[in-house]
């Protein structure tokens, strides 16, 4: 990309130079200020938004006060539902990472057209709706006879019917199938840059089959796993449709709460002091996380 | 490269199962005989196919998703298309800052972005109009289509340009015979995935969505959080088959990796 820095329709009209500095300028500026006037301004707006007052009867009210604030610190009902919030997220990123890393490896070793197939028959429910595929979730968990219950009892696997529909283990067994293509992906693109061959010079000089992946896959896949996880982590913490659809009406995460006080309670600064709150908590953790992570893999960045 | 033991095969396997479990699940109830949910056991039918018919909300609520799938995939790369070639083609002051707000939708929440448009629309009087869940298709899909077309500006061969000028091109007709043509695969790779990012948004259009100008997913969601029954099934595997459409073209014209590859990644 570099290399094209001084690009040629220059010599057509204007000097180089002349046009490096404006045509990039008139080429960036609709977009620039298509996000300016639609992205950052409404963004600034929510900030705003959640410092104002609001009452039953009075509406909003656009005064500088911290209410909604204090009652989201002082509320522990506020502590545990963010505290849930995070906790489904960081389960279904566990589990998403010990299920995605081993089946993305065992994807690359496949031979080239049943690679393709798989790889196409994982990765595609990424596109297709949320909403259809929580759906799919609902039908299977389905009361205490859905098929989940029915084939893990068959299997001896359960005694009992476990309750998943407006549980948090339905939720987190939701979320990961709808994340999972994230981790697949994520580590998919970390094995493409491993090679091969250092797999075979670790057999010939004698390691076996769990050496070799403890100590030569492992080290080298960890970067996409973990990158992995920012993405599967972010994703679940502000998910809304699955939470909503499997947690019903009472178990409530954040995304789920402020759809809530927005088009139910009407009470938006308070809904937007939760999102704003949301956003702050998972930019910190992913702008962290990723600083980390290049630090410690500096050299598998290149 | 070594071969895939006994066991790994088992765990693909299941791995496999669990990944289209639920899509086909949802696809088999479409098919049902029987007035309530259940696996189609004696025969199928397509009642709940012809229910839909009557069902005029969700017919309604397909066109307008159509629509705005289509209108604000193309918005987008209006605005995308040039962005992209200056990212790719110039260093200037601020490059990498301006790359990082046009991929910044990725990484805001879809609910605090739901938020932040109802909040300004409701401001300037243009809440729950086509307009406005115009206008914030455009920015959510926008990520998708400069970075498909960043790909394929970037990848270019600049000496094609470079004949095209000393034969005596003018910029426009650079652009339109030349240009264009060139970076053509990745724009409408481009256009098929934000038409597909627009079309599955519900986070984000449940906020701005109102009677007359709700979308497919906020009609299916809406729905399913009164009762489930087979008729959204019905409806859910319509959408699976457009959405397989799509995503087979894609992947035959384009390669569903390349098209996927960084998806989620903020952008470093």
């Amino acid at each position: 990309m570099s290399a094209v820095t001084d690009m040629a329709p220059a010599s057509a009209a204007a000097t180089p130079s002349e046009l490096t500095v404006r045509a990039p300028r008139v080429l960036t500026a609709p977009a620039l200020m298509l996000f300016v006037g639609v992205l950052l301004i409404p963004l600034a707006m929510t900030v705003m938004l959640s410092f104002h007052d609001w009452g039953q009867y009075k509406g909003i009210e656009p005064v500088f006060i911290l209410k909604n604030w204090r009652e989201i610190a002082t509320d522990p009902y506020y502590a545990e539902m963010f505290w849930r919030t995070f906790r489904i997220a960081l389960l279904t990123t566990l589990i998403t990472a010990a299920l995605g890393a081993p089946e993305a490896y065992i994807l690359n070793r496949m031979s080239g057209s049943w690679r393709s197939f798989f790889l196409l028959v994982i990765l595609g429910p990424l596109l297709i709706s949320v909403v259809a595929r929580t759906l799919g979730w609902a039908l299977l968990f389905g009361g205490n006879n859905g098929l989940v219950n029915k084939l893990l009892m068959s299997f001896g696997l359960l005694r009992s019917p476990l309750p998943f529909m407006f549980t948090e283990t339905g939720m987190v067994v939701a979320l990961t199938h709808v994340m999972m293509p994230f981790m697949v992906l994520s580590v998919w693109a970390a094995l493409q840059r491993l090679d091969p061959q250092i797999e075979n010079a670790a057999m010939s000089l004698g390691a076996g089959s769990f050496t070799i992946i403890r100590r030569i896959i492992m080290p080298q896949i960890m970067p996409g796993v973990l990158s992995g996880a920012i993405i599967v982590f972010s994703l679940s913490a502000s998910a809304f449709a699955t939470p909503a659809i499997i947690g019903g009406r009472r178990l409530k995460v954040a995304a789920t709460l402020a759809y809530d006080e927005f088009l139910n309670t009407l009470n938006w600064p308070l809904g937007a002091a939760v999102a704003v709150l949301l956003l702050v908590a998972l930019v910190l953790i992913v702008v962290g996380s990723n600083a980390l992570i290049e630090r410690r893999y500096a050299e598998v960045f290149r | 490269m070594r071969r895939n033991g006994p066991l790994a095969l088992i765990f693909h396997g299941i791995f496999v199962a669990v990944m289209v479990a639920p899509i086909v699940v949802v696809c088999l109830v479409a098919f049902t005989p029987e007035g309530y949910l259940s696996l189609p056991t004696n025969g199928l039918s397509l009642r709940w196919f012809r229910a839909i018919a009557s069902y005029p909300e969700f017919v309604h609520a397909f066109w307008i998703s159509l629509g705005l799938g289509a209108l604000s995939s193309f918005v987008a790369l209006l605005f995308a298309v040039p962005a992209a070639l200056a990212i790719a083609r110039y260093k200037f002051q601020g490059r990498a800052a301006l790359a990082a707000l046009f991929l910044s939708p990725l990484m805001i929440p879809h609910v605090v972005l739901g938020i932040a448009f109802l909040r300004f629309f409701t401001s300037i009087g243009m809440s729950g109009s086509f307009a406005a869940l115009l206008i914030a298709h455009v920015i959510v899909v926008f990520p998708f289509a400069l970075r498909l077309t960043l790909a394929a500006a970037t990848g270019m061969d600049l000496s094609v340009e470079m004949a095209a000028i000393s034969l005596g091109a003018g910029r426009w007709s650079l652009f339109r015979r030349v240009t264009l043509p060139l970076i053509l695969p990745g724009v409408i790779s481009g256009w098929a995935l934000a038409f597909i990012q627009s079309f599955d948004d519900l986070t984000m259009t449940v906020f701005l969505a109102a009677p007359g100008t709700e979308t497919l997913p906020v009609r299916m969601f809406l729905y399913i959080q009164d009762n489930i029954d087979p008729l959204v099934t019905s409806v859910s595997a319509c959408v699976i088959a457009v959405t397989m459409t799509a995503l087979i073209l894609l992947d035959r014209f384009y390669g569903l990796d390349r098209v996927l590859a960084g998806k989620g990644d903020t952008g470093r």
